[in-house]
């Protein structure tokens, strides 16, 4: 283990900015895609339902 | 063989194969990633040269290999769907392409977060840079290609062709740091060796495998929306839609 407190695992040595920053928006993207993901099977779903009741009709 | 791969080659069959098959995936990356960060900030070393802005490796260098890998994999599936006409190959590059362009981005952004420290700048435009932007600007292109086109066959084969033309930019890529004089350091891993610490080649290698994992995961949910787009006059998707 490097870190003696947590004030210095986050501070990195001074690269606290460019390290968290990095990885931040790292997981802030994934996170975003994860959300798309899920969202967009059901949306799809609903839409196609919603189509084929058009049609239907 | 008793398995007949052209059974899964069938949109319908491979529905429900992506869909068993994605949250595997989705586990064991999630699984994985726990391990490489905690690997990469509590038992990899403080660098010698960078101290502890080197960390960004553990995401930099993955996104970075999956930007370009996932781009030759949509060449491939591009070339397949070009020469054979399998619809399910044209729906596979459209399911990877997303992910794809947020993994550019990514190498990108933190690629400048840490040039910023190391190099004094936050973008320069040497060969590495600058080819690894054109990379975003094209999974960019192939999306907006796609969307612009309404007939999807049509836009298929557009999408294939760009992506095929535009593959002649990995390997500018990836043999940039070696054919011109980049800021950018040399590659960390050669088919000869490495000039890493082990501890630190295994937290970005389990890094690497983590985001390959996620890649397809995120993949086979994509194509599984996308299959029922394109198969919605189908019976088997009429079924679907029923009983959800």
């Amino acid at each position: 283990m490097d870190w003696a407190s947590w004030d210095e695992f986050w501070a990195m040595g001074g690269y606290g900015l460019y390290v968290w920053g990095s990885y931040g928006v790292f997981m802030l993207a994934i996170l975003i895609e994860i959300i798309l993901l899920r969202r967009g099977q059901k949306e799809t779903l609903k839409r196609l339902k919603r189509l084929k009741t058009w049609e239907t009709q | 063989m008793s398995i007949s791969w052209f059974k899964y080659s069938s949109p319908a069959t491979f529905y429900g194969l992506a869909g068993t098959l994605a949250p595997w995936f989705a586990w064991s990356a999630g699984i994985l990633a726990v391990i490489g960060l905690y690997i990469g900030f509590f038992v990899a070393p403080t660098d010698f040269q960078q101290g502890e802005a080197y960390r960004v490796i553990f995401i930099h260098v993955p996104a970075a290999w999956m930007s370009m890998f996932i781009y030759l994999v949509m060449a491939f599936w591009s070339a397949v769907g070009l020469a054979w006409n399998t619809r399910l190959s044209f729906m596979m590059a459209r399911a990877l392409a997303p992910t794809g362009a947020i993994f550019a981005f990514l190498s990108l952004w933190t690629g400048a977060l840490w040039g910023k420290p190391m190099w004094g700048a936050w973008w320069v435009w040497d060969a590495r840079l600058t080819s690894a932007l054109i990379l975003f600007f094209l999974y960019v292109g192939i999306m907006a290609l796609w969307s612009a086109i309404d007939d999807r066959r049509r836009g298929d084969k557009a999408g294939a062709l760009l992506i095929l033309v535009g593959a002649i930019n990995v390997p500018i890529i990836y043999f940039s740091v070696k054919w011109w004089n980049t800021l950018h350091q040399g590659a960390s891993i050669t088919p000869s060796g490495t000039s890493m610490d082990q501890i630190m080649l295994w937290g970005m290698l389990i890094m690497a495998i983590a985001a390959w994992l996620y890649t397809i995961a995120a993949a086979l949910i994509r194509v599984r929306s996308i299959i029922l787009e394109s198969e919605r006059q189908t019976e088997w998707v009429a079924n679907i839609l029923e009983h959800k």
